[in-house]
């Protein structure tokens, strides 16, 4: 029962990730692919109808980690005290940055909005990133399953680790690029002209750098985290599966997005995202938050989730609501399918 | 215990909720009238109706996206500030809170978008549709927020594992106990109140300023007999079946709450006066002899038990704060009736819509439902105070004991200053709609349009 609440959390982060990541990725390339007012439009307009039902998914996952793995929750949520907080009025500046932009029409207005919402964008993939990379080099926690993380200590990866280090820094960096190409390839997909050419040329400059990204990324880990792959050679169908997707995606993202087929070229970067996410999941299970003080004391899904009437019942409405909402993503995307257009007198974005 | 830690994190709830509840009062209480806007529209096919609908459904959205700024915090607030009381309380207070997420948050974000600029893609009814949709989404998420609180108020439905977590016995239990059921009427009513206030209070003004004449007219005939009925309701049954309930479950906090320190047969209802925990009396006081006990027990002679038949540990420990919020909310409650009667009197009698006075205190009145829904708030959450769930967790074990109150000063002080920053954009945004107005004609932006082009 907690390994299935703890593939559906992971199914509902990598939703976030594959969804919100798009718009985050867009809004990090938002002042690079859109120069004036109409193209910055046409970009804001691609994402505007959908970025806060994809946000939605942050909260749902927020909301069933708390249910599902209290401990969890509690633990790190106060332990990554201050980036989480920063990390919320990043999402607050980028929701602003959104929705306040359109009000009014002044050229100051809107170059003030589109760097804000540009600016938090980008941020919040390399506070995204870096969290990851905390799961994975594990934080310092106590016997009781608590901790508290400053926000950097020397840079360095040990026992005292602050939520920076050397490699948490990289592992947000490599969040902001892939999310940079995701992003690059969902504008590519919905738009036409200038932004679409800008857009497939940011995504086609950034593959090597996401290439050599994920490599070193994959290293360093190894290096932080000796243990880091003992689940793979335990599973060797999943843990052959999960590398080879991630290789046949980026392979399959590189084809297309040269052959100019946007829309196989995202869809390649949605499934290389899932197997990237996928394949933290298999290496961490069942650790949710290792310890970087004794192993002992690392929070796994069996000591940090709720009762198992809870998870028991709680599948069925939980399923029964992700059904339903699913459906509405269908709706929605379906409504707004096609290519983006502004057209004269149209209020929004 | 760091007293100071315990504090600041209890301040930081209190600014962060009480601020994001500015905007979803509003949410849910437009939502509503929104929809009877549209619905008028689609049978009457007078195009005043749906302009107006149009009109509120941009306020709304401005209002939507500030509470969903703001209402982002609260979901993680939980683990970041109160990560104690979420280890033990999370097999409980998890679930209506995921399906917030799921079941509502869902919904209203799907069709939001829709909702505010489909309406020439889908036609008049699925327009209709969307608006209706959404309004059902903030109503329950409404409700499952409110059965959070419930079981905070008046635990029920759960086990007690041995390392002290809690779990739900029972989904339905937490679902639909009956606390839940009060509160969230009474909260429902209050938003309405604030939405239906808004709108007579916008009428008013575009009546005395003598503009947008056919939408004013409209705005506040809708305003005040919405205004009525949900201003009734608010006192009698939802605010007097709520009172009673307290008065059955926390009979400390309804001591508390009325400022009784000793226990009287045919208790004195308090309407003025300031208690004074130290002395255990009511300075200057104002009051309706017999009145509470007939309140809350149907009789005079009734014995209601003072806050001096409970041990001092288990009194709410802030006692004139909350004895004034009640007595604010209460008092305020009572004059919204009493406005709302004779605008409604004066709309039968034709009369409304030329009265000054009468326009000038609906205009007033506005801010004042936001004021009676936050001492309302303020009465729930102090009133159970020591307690964060009540009788099973004192608030002072649950906040996070790791977070250092430097942290939490850093993080309070920041909210204040992003809240300040947003408060004054959406003033500025929601001032330059009510400035253009709902009326078809707009030159002001046409021109506005045209420099832009």
């Amino acid at each position: 029962m907690q390994t299935l609440w703890f593939v559906l959390v992971a199914f509902m982060l990598t939703a976030y990730v594959v969804l919100d990541g798009f718009d985050l990725g867009a809004g990090a390339i938002h002042l690079l692919v859109g120069r004036t007012d109409a193209e910055r439009r046409t970009v804001l307009r691609s994402i505007g109808p959908v970025w806060d039902g994809n946000e939605v998914w942050l909260i749902a996952a927020g909301g069933t980690l708390y249910f599902a793995f209290p401990a969890l929750y509690a633990s790190s949520f106060s332990g990554f005290y201050l980036p989480l907080n920063i990390v919320l009025w990043l999402l607050m500046l980028r929701a602003v940055g959104i929705e306040f932009r359109m009000h009014i029409g002044s050229p100051v207005w809107h170059g003030f909005f589109d760097g804000a919402f540009s600016l938090s964008s980008a941020l919040l993939p390399v506070f995204f990133g870096a969290a990851l990379g905390n799961v994975v080099r594990g934080v310092p926690l106590r016997p009781d399953g608590t901790f508290f993380a400053p926000l950097w200590t020397d840079f360095r990866v040990g026992t005292d680790n602050g939520i920076l280090d050397w490699f948490t820094v990289l592992c947000g960096v490599l969040a902001l690029v892939a999310l940079m190409v995701h992003g690059s390839a969902w504008v590519a997909y919905k738009t036409e002209g200038t932004v679409q050419l800008r857009a497939r040329k940011i995504a086609s400059s950034l593959f090597a750098p996401l290439l050599l990204l994920a490599a070193s990324v994959l290293s360093a880990a190894l290096r932080v985290r000796p243990h880091l792959l003992d689940n793979y050679t335990r599973h060797r169908l999943g843990g052959a599966l999960v590398p080879a997707a991630a290789a046949v995606s980026f392979a399959a993202l590189w084809f297309f997005s040269r052959r100019r087929k946007d829309r196989a070229a995202f869809l390649a970067s949605c499934s290389f995202l899932v197997s990237l996410l996928a394949g933290v999941a298999l290496a961490l299970y069942p650790r949710v938050l290792p310890a970087s003080t004794a192993d002992a004391y690392s929070l796994t899904i069996y000591n940090t989730a709720s009762g198992d009437y809870s998870l028991r019942y709680g599948v069925y409405w939980w399923s029964f609501g992700m059904l339903v909402a699913i459906a509405y993503f269908v709706l929605v995307y379906r409504m707004f399918r096609g290519k983006v257009r502004l057209d004269p007198g149209d209020h929004g974005y | 215990m760091d007293p100071a830690a315990y504090l600041l994190h209890r301040l930081h709830f209190a600014f962060t909720i009480t601020f994001h509840y500015l905007f979803p009062q509003l949410t849910m209480g437009l939502a509503p009238l929104i929809v009877v806007l549209q619905t008028l529209a689609l049978l009457r096919k007078d195009a005043l109706y749906g302009e107006a609908a149009r009109f509120w459904a941009k306020v709304f959205g401005l209002n939507f996206v500030l509470g969903v700024v703001t209402g982002i915090p609260m979901e993680f607030q939980f683990g970041t500030n109160w990560s104690r009381f979420s280890r033990l309380t999370g097999g409980v207070i998890g679930q209506p809170l995921v399906m917030e997420g799921v079941f509502s948050f869902f919904l209203e974000s799907a069709f939001l978008g829709l909702f505010l600029f489909g309406e020439k893609r889908l036609g008049p009814r699925l327009h209709w549709l969307s608006g209706v949709l959404v309004a059902l989404g903030s109503w329950l998420s409404g409700y499952f927020i409110v059965a959070a609180n419930a079981w905070m108020q008046h635990p029920v439905a759960y086990a007690r594992l041995p390392d002290g977590s809690f779990q739900v016995t029972s989904f339905l239990g937490v679902l639909l106990n009956p606390w839940a059921v009060l509160e969230y009427v009474h909260t429902m009513s209050g938003a309405v109140i604030t939405g239906s206030f808004a709108m007579a209070a916008l009428g008013a003004f575009y009546l005395l300023s003598d503009s947008h004449r056919g939408h004013a007219v409209l705005f506040v005939r809708l305003g005040v007999i919405a205004g009525l009925i949900a201003s009734v309701l608010q006192v009698f049954p939802t605010g007097d079946l709520h009172a009673k309930y307290l008065a059955r479950h926390q009979p400390v906090t309804t001591a508390a709450m009325e400022g009784l320190f000793h226990s009287e047969v045919g208790a004195p209802l308090v309407l003025l006066g300031q208690p004074d925990p130290e002395k255990g009396t009511i300075e200057n006081p104002i009051v309706v002899n017999d009145l509470l006990s007939f309140l809350i027990y149907g009789t005079t002679r009734a014995e209601v038990k003072g806050l001096d038949a409970y041990p001092k540990e288990d009194w709410p420990d802030n006692i004139p704060l909350l004895y004034f919020a009640y007595h604010i909310m209460a008092g305020l409650g009572t004059l919204f009736v009493a406005l709302m009667a004779v605008c409604v009197f004066l709309l039968f009698r034709g009369r409304l819509y030329e009265s000054r006075p009468a326009l000038w205190a609906l205009m007033l009145a506005f801010p004042f439902p936001y004021i009676a829904n936050t001492a309302g708030w303020l009465t729930a959450e102090l009133g159970r105070q020591p307690w964060v769930v009540h009788g099973l967790l004192r608030t002072k074990d649950g906040y996070s004991n790791l977070v250092s109150s430097g942290s939490i000063w850093f993080t309070l002080l920041g909210y204040m200053g992003m809240y300040t920053v947003l408060g004054l954009s959406f003033v500025l945004l929601v001032q330059r709609q009510i400035l253009e107005g709902p009326s078809p004609h707009r030159p002001a932006q046409a021109s506005a349009a045209a420099r832009a082009a």
